[in-house]
């Protein structure tokens, strides 16, 4: 039962750190935010996890968080941070969005829960809003931080929800690397074209 | 030695050491050699099979556990290893004329090293994150230091990181079609899973967009590896589910399916490249053509779906290496790419101009040219199941012949009186005319690479059997 209780506190820790991070434009919060959501994972991962391997989930998580972290805090000034080019793009809108998620996800776990029993319902709600969360933050930006967000987002909740149907310990190391692979990728990206031409054939 | 280690481990790190340690104009002599001594190890030395030299026995084992999952390559993978690491040495030995960043080199022999780690893993369907870890090392490739990162990046990593969830979800859903074939709607779900999946790795119609951003913004050279390298790979990655399910593989819907995707790619891209005013773009479309004639060949309900399969992909690396090292050249003098600057460069960079030409005119399956055969092989196949198909390939091949005319003829617009010069270094010419030559003997004796293909029906099991 506290188990139970746990995991669905861990959804709604996932429902309010993929809004934060869908509506908040600093960049300090989402990470904070996304901080918080590896925490969320990791709880709903330790159903069908042991503790050992799903706590290599959390560590590489803020691990992700920290890349992220250190390399936006060096960049002075960042373009288009503030503003999307594209329209509509209001808090507002982008709550009903989320809320179109959250109704979308209310309605398919139980059927999911149906077709692949045992999974467990939290499980199954928390990876499909996570899944949703980050569709709808890489469709409604053009920001390279949040669309990385965005990619990790989304794999966290594949994560969720994979882990209860394959336990490999390659896989989850595998996963692992990729989360880690994106958010060096998503920094790289943010710091290129901050180095003259002629740094090239010296890096 | 295991074959996993020697294929995979040794590449890896050579790699990481030559991105440590070689950052002078060496690097692409020791990567290209690196890459033709495993090639040629490859081919001397059957994997699993006890060698007598002297009072020594050699013996290459084929298999290695790691984190309880095992990664083999076998007898079988011979072949394909010769093919994919002799081409590998290609492309390096093209770094230097190319002009390309050093770390092309170690980053691609690693980027290399993993593809072949997805041929290996065991269970295959963990390739997908494999591939998924080598698109994100071509990444410091496609955007240098100084550049910005564009749209056609950004596309890829997306839609490539979107790929491997789809994959591995459809993978675990496919085990349970296998036990029980009758629960149409499960099937229906792993049969759309796995066809997203492999959407967006092989950006298949409409998501190609990134393909032609990338051939625009990147370095032609890095562009030209990425599109003959993941496809490749991503190919044989799908060959392996149709050998792997029999359900998919005996499924007309869906061989239809594949056959209907492989056509709307050849029949856009071919069509999209007759339109280009950029010969990077025309490049993109080219692949994407192309990428729809291996798609095509994977949707052939015949015997011989390996063998034309693997016809069109060797013709493949070399027309790319090929195209991608002029364009390379090119790039150095017009930036952009686009006609009007690279008009009448034929008179200063015939070469270059030539192996364009050449290349493209291959793509297109001009007669003498490596790109003829295969696709002379995949038009018979294709002919005797549907005329629609293969009038449809056609119009494609048609649209990037019209392309290339339209490259020859902005090439040599030119002033009367400017005078014929050669601008490329005596490297670039080497690189450049070996490549031409290469590309006439596999059109002319396509009997050649016959060694190399008779194995590779074998790598599996009940395809085109």
């Amino acid at each position: 039962m506290t188990s139970e209780i746990i995991s669905w506190i861990a959804v709604g820790l996932i429902f309010a750190a993929s809004t934060v991070m869908l509506i908040n434009l600093d960049w300090r919060t989402n990470l904070g935010a996304l901080a918080m959501l590896y925490l969320a994972a990791f709880l709903l991962i330790t159903h069908h996890m042991p503790f050992i391997m799903a706590s290599t989930k959390l560590i590489t998580g803020w691990m992700v968080v920290t890349a992220l972290g250190m390399t936006r805090l060096s960049l002075q000034t960042v373009e288009n941070e503030n503003g999307e080019s594209f329209w509509p793009r209001g808090q507002w809108f982008r709550l009903i969005l989320m809320c179109i998620v959250v109704i979308v996800t209310i309605g398919s776990t139980p059927r999911i829960e149906a077709m692949i029993p045992g999974l467990g319902l939290p499980v199954i709600a928390g990876g499909l809003m996570l899944i949703g969360a980050g569709v709808l933050q890489l469709g409604v930006t053009s920001n390279l931080l949040s669309m990385i967000l965005g990619l990790l987002i989304l794999l966290a909740g594949f994560e969720i929800i994979y882990a209860a149907v394959e336990s490999s310990i390659l896989v989850a190391g595998l996963l692992s690397i990729t989360s880690l692979g994106l958010s060096l990728t998503g920094s790289y990206l943010m710091i290129a074209g901050s180095f003259p031409h002629d740094m090239e054939e010296e890096l | 030695m295991s074959a996993p280690v020697l294929w995979i481990g040794i590449p890896f790190l050579s790699g990481a050491l030559i991105l440590l340690f070689l950052r002078e104009r060496i690097s692409p002599l020791i990567g290209g050699i690196a890459a033709m001594v495993l090639a040629l190890i490859a081919m001397a030395i059957p994997i699993d099979t006890a060698l007598l030299l002297g009072s020594i026995s050699i013996k290459i084992s084929p298999s290695i556990d790691f984190l309880g999952r095992s990664f083999a390559l076998n007898t079988a993978d011979g072949p394909l290893l010769v093919i994919i690491y002799g081409l590998a040495a290609l492309w390096f030995f093209g770094t230097e004329a190319s002009g390309t960043a050093n770390r092309f080199v170690s980053l691609g022999l690693m980027i290399v090293a993993l593809l072949t780690a997805s041929i290996a893993v065991e269970p295959f369907l963990f390739a997908a994150l494999l591939l998924e870890m080598a698109a994100m090392l071509v990444i410091p490739l496609l955007v240098p230091m100084y550049q910005k990162p564009g749209r056609g990046v950004i596309r890829f990593l997306i839609y490539q990181t979107l790929a491997m969830p789809f994959i591995l979800f459809s993978g675990w859903m496919l085990a349970g079609v296998e036990a029980s074939p009758g629960d149409i709607n499960t099937t229906i779900q792993a049969g759309t899973m796995l066809g997203l999946g492999f959407a967006f790795l092989l950006g298949i119609f409409p998501l190609y967009n990134w393909i032609p951003l990338i051939t625009e913004e990147a370095p032609p050279y890095v562009a030209g590896f990425l599109l003959w390298l993941l496809p490749t790979f991503t190919i044989i990655f799908g060959l392996g589910f149709l050998d792997r399910y029999t359900w998919l593989r005996t499924s007309p819907q869906l061989s239809n399916a594949i056959q209907l995707a492989g056509v709307f790619m050849v029949a856009s891209g071919g069509i999209f490249a007759a339109l280009q005013k950029h010969i990077g773009r025309m490049m993109g479309y080219a692949a994407i053509a192309e990428t729809g004639l291996l798609i095509l060949a994977m949707g052939l309900r015949s015997t011989e779906i390996v063998n034309v399969t693997f016809l069109l992909l060797i013709p493949r690396g070399l027309e790319l290496a090929v195209w991608a090292l002029a364009l390379s050249i090119m790039k150095r003098k017009a930036y952009s790419l686009r006609f009007s600057e690279v008009k009448g460069l034929a008179r200063s960079y015939p070469i270059a101009a030539s192996a364009i030409i050449f290349a493209h005119l291959s793509m297109t399956g001009f007669p003498l040219l490596a790109g003829f055969p295969p696709r002379l092989a995949l038009w018979q196949e294709l002919a005797g199941q549907s005329l629609a198909l293969s009038f449809w390939s056609f119009l494609g091949m048609l649209g990037l012949l019209m392309g290339a005319i339209r490259t020859m003829a902005v090439f040599v617009t030119v002033e009367e009186n400017k005078a014929w010069e050669l601008k490329e270094t005596w490297v670039q010419m080497l690189m450049l005319g070996l490549g031409v030559i290469g590309l006439f003997i596999l059109g002319i004796l396509p009997q050649i690479i016959q060694p190399f293909l008779k194995g590779l029906p074998t790598l599996f099991l009940h395809l085109g059997k």
